[in-house]
């Protein structure tokens, strides 16, 4: 029954996550057509022959309907044609894949520091509630919050690079290449970077969470029942405030996706964040719509895994 | 006066908030009185003073072009002033409307709200970068950019906020005297939206800062000539060992700012309606 009403629940939330992302496929479309200019010289570049822009005209149908023109975009898309980019001269997707490795990496070592370092300090900021500890970690969470990744980026180059020489202060070459999985050491100070107003985030998320469940009646009754405190804190009280955390978790990490557009630009990675802007200053659109196509549907899809995870711990939740 | 004590109340109870709106009206009149205040000229450039360490002349040094990092510090507090009160404008002139018209007209609302909901399906930054390549560079389009951004927040909350008012007693109260939608909305609705929407305000401000400083960093806001902390950082990046400071000023410089204004928030929705409190704290964020 309980498993009925679960995939009931998936599938009208995932339903509602295919229209968003139709709806978005419109405005992606539409991005290139809102560029002054000729979509073609757009998409071609001023460089182009006269022959080059009629036959790209002919290939997206840009002498036929809008409507016309969407869906044969669509379809392409949808059989991994996303253009070809300005300045590389491949195919978009390609380019896109090369930079795939880097953020998704940086991406998840981020959320481990995340992880490592929000939960267990919230935890005990909650535990402490008012005291010199909780006031220093609430305090120093705000500040975090309140710092641009950037400037953090460049004190970590400063200290861990420059000074110390302890670390890498730029660039990213593959686990698969030699040195293997110590080359993740390059990824270290970035990731920290972007750890650092995430893990502010979930700090203050689990704080606040855990104080609310600790309110709550049943914590109350285990408490009268002689269960150790600490029992009551992990199995009672942790437990039911992570279900906030864990929907913070999609929050953040889609949010990371954008963040380390600057975060890997300082540290000079070849990810796809550092590809989008470069790609706005060499004018590439292609690229550039490309990029934000794929990180709307990453964003999209992370969002929805979840809010099915969440409904899955716990049943309560329903469709907003 | 009771209105007015009444705000500054949750300031003197708590003296870290009181010591952000300190630093929030110093910033406000660095920038203001930046001709009067300001030792040299910022962009006057002295190629034999070029990275000087903070001196008693040059109180935060200066870069590498002879400039004075103060002054330029303070005159990048007039950008940030701009930027905040632009984004806080435009998102407020926007998303409040949407949000009120979406209550008052539920038909409406739907497509409203759910075209809101379509915008956030979009990562802020990437969002604002996509508006910075079709609009260009420049203040202004940052502004209008990170506006977009959060209007779509400001949209959310209002829509939360006033839906919720709309179901209060008194609104009912005034319905079934025989007021029309127009009486309803500017006289219940509307100003009871102004608490909330100050404390939406104050992160709103907060997280322009951010944004515009990193679209600088990236040089995709304001001009490189413009003393904005954002730029200044981009530009201190070359100079990291040699010249230090010129990465500490700007960019402490930033943090105040956008901590003060966090701190400034958080005591606003302390003082706030308990009804408001949850929609601020979970939707105030892009």
């Amino acid at each position: 029954m309980l498993l009925n009403f679960f995939t009931s629940y998936a599938m009208r939330r995932t339903g509602a996550a295919a229209v968003t992302m139709a709806a978005a496929s419109v405005i992606i479309f539409a991005f290139i057509h809102l560029i002054p200019g000729d979509p073609t010289y757009v998409l071609l570049g001023d460089g182009a022959t006269p022959e080059q822009a009629e036959a790209l005209s002919k290939k997206m149908g840009l002498d036929r309907p809008i409507v016309v023109q969407y869906f044969t975009w669509a379809v392409n898309v949808l059989q991994g044609d996303l253009g070809k980019s300005l300045f590389f001269q491949a195919p978009v997707l390609e380019i896109i894949a090369d930079g795939a490795e880097t953020s998704l990496l940086l991406a998840g070592i981020t959320m481990v520091w995340v992880v490592l370092i929000g939960i267990p300090i919230g935890m005990l900021s909650a535990t402490r509630q008012g005291t010199a500890v909780d006031q220093t970690a609430s305090g120093l969470a705000m500040l975090f919050a309140s710092v641009p990744t950037f400037w953090v980026g460049l004190y970590l180059i400063l200290i861990f690079a420059a000074w110390l020489g302890w670390l890498p202060s730029s660039g990213y070459p593959s686990i698969f290449e030699e040195d293997g999985l110590y080359n993740l050491r390059y990824l270290l100070l970035p990731s920290l970077a972007l750890a650092a107003p995430n893990a502010a985030l979930i700090l203050r998320l689990t704080r606040a969470s855990m104080l609310d469940v600790a309110r709550q009646d049943y914590v109350r009754t285990a408490r009268a029942k002689g269960i150790r405190p600490w029992q009551v804190t992990t199995r009672h009280i942790f437990r039911n405030a992570l279900l906030a955390v864990v929907a913070a978790f999609g929050f953040t990490l889609a949010g990371l996706i954008s963040e380390a557009v600057v975060t890997e630009t300082v540290f000079s990675l070849p990810g796809i964040g550092r590809l989008v802007v470069q790609s706005i200053l060499r004018r590439d659109y292609p690229v550039i719509q490309g990029v934000i196509l794929i990180i709307v549907m990453l964003y999209l899809t992370i969002n929805l895994g979840v809010d099915l995870i969440n409904r899955y711990l716990d049943p309560r939740v329903e469709l907003e | 006066m009771d209105l007015l004590s009444s705000w500054l109340v949750p300031f003197l109870k708590h003296r870290l908030s009181l010591c952000g709106l300190v630093v929030l009206i110093g910033v406000i009149l660095a920038a203001l009185l930046a001709p009067v205040i300001t030792p040299y000229d910022p962009l006057a450039m002295d190629p034999i003073g070029r990275l000087q360490t903070p001196n008693m002349a040059h109180w935060f040094g200066t870069d590498h072009f002879g400039r004075d990092t103060l002054s330029r510090v303070i005159y990048g507090a007039r950008l940030a002033l701009l930027i905040g009160t632009g984004v806080v404008g435009f998102a407020m002139a926007t998303g409040v409307p949407i949000g009120v018209l979406s209550v008052l007209f539920p038909r409406v609302g739907n497509v409203l709200m759910r075209l809101v909901d379509l915008m956030m399906a979009f990562p802020a930054l990437l969002l604002a970068l996509g508006l910075i390549v079709i609009l260009g560079q420049g203040v202004t389009n940052a502004i209008l950019a990170i506006g977009v951004v959060y209007l779509t927040t400001t949209a959310r909350i209002t829509y939360s906020v006033a839906l919720r008012l709309k179901a209060e007693t008194f609104v009912e109260a005034g319905r079934s005297m025989g007021a029309n939608t127009w009486w309803l909305a500017t006289r219940h609705i509307i100003p009871n939206l102004v608490s909330p929407l100050l404390v939406q305000a104050s992160f709103v401000f907060a997280f322009a800062q951010l944004g515009a400083a990193s679209l600088d960093f990236l040089g995709l806001g304001a001009p490189p000539d413009i003393p904005s902390w954002g730029n200044m950082l981009a530009e201190s990046r070359r100079y990291i060992t040699r010249a230090p400071w010129l990465l500490f000023f700007p960019g402490a410089m930033i943090v105040l700012t956008a901590f003060s204004l966090n701190l400034v928030g958080d005591a606003l929705r302390d003082r706030l309606d308990p009804r408001f409190r949850d929609e601020l704290a979970n939707k105030g964020k892009p």
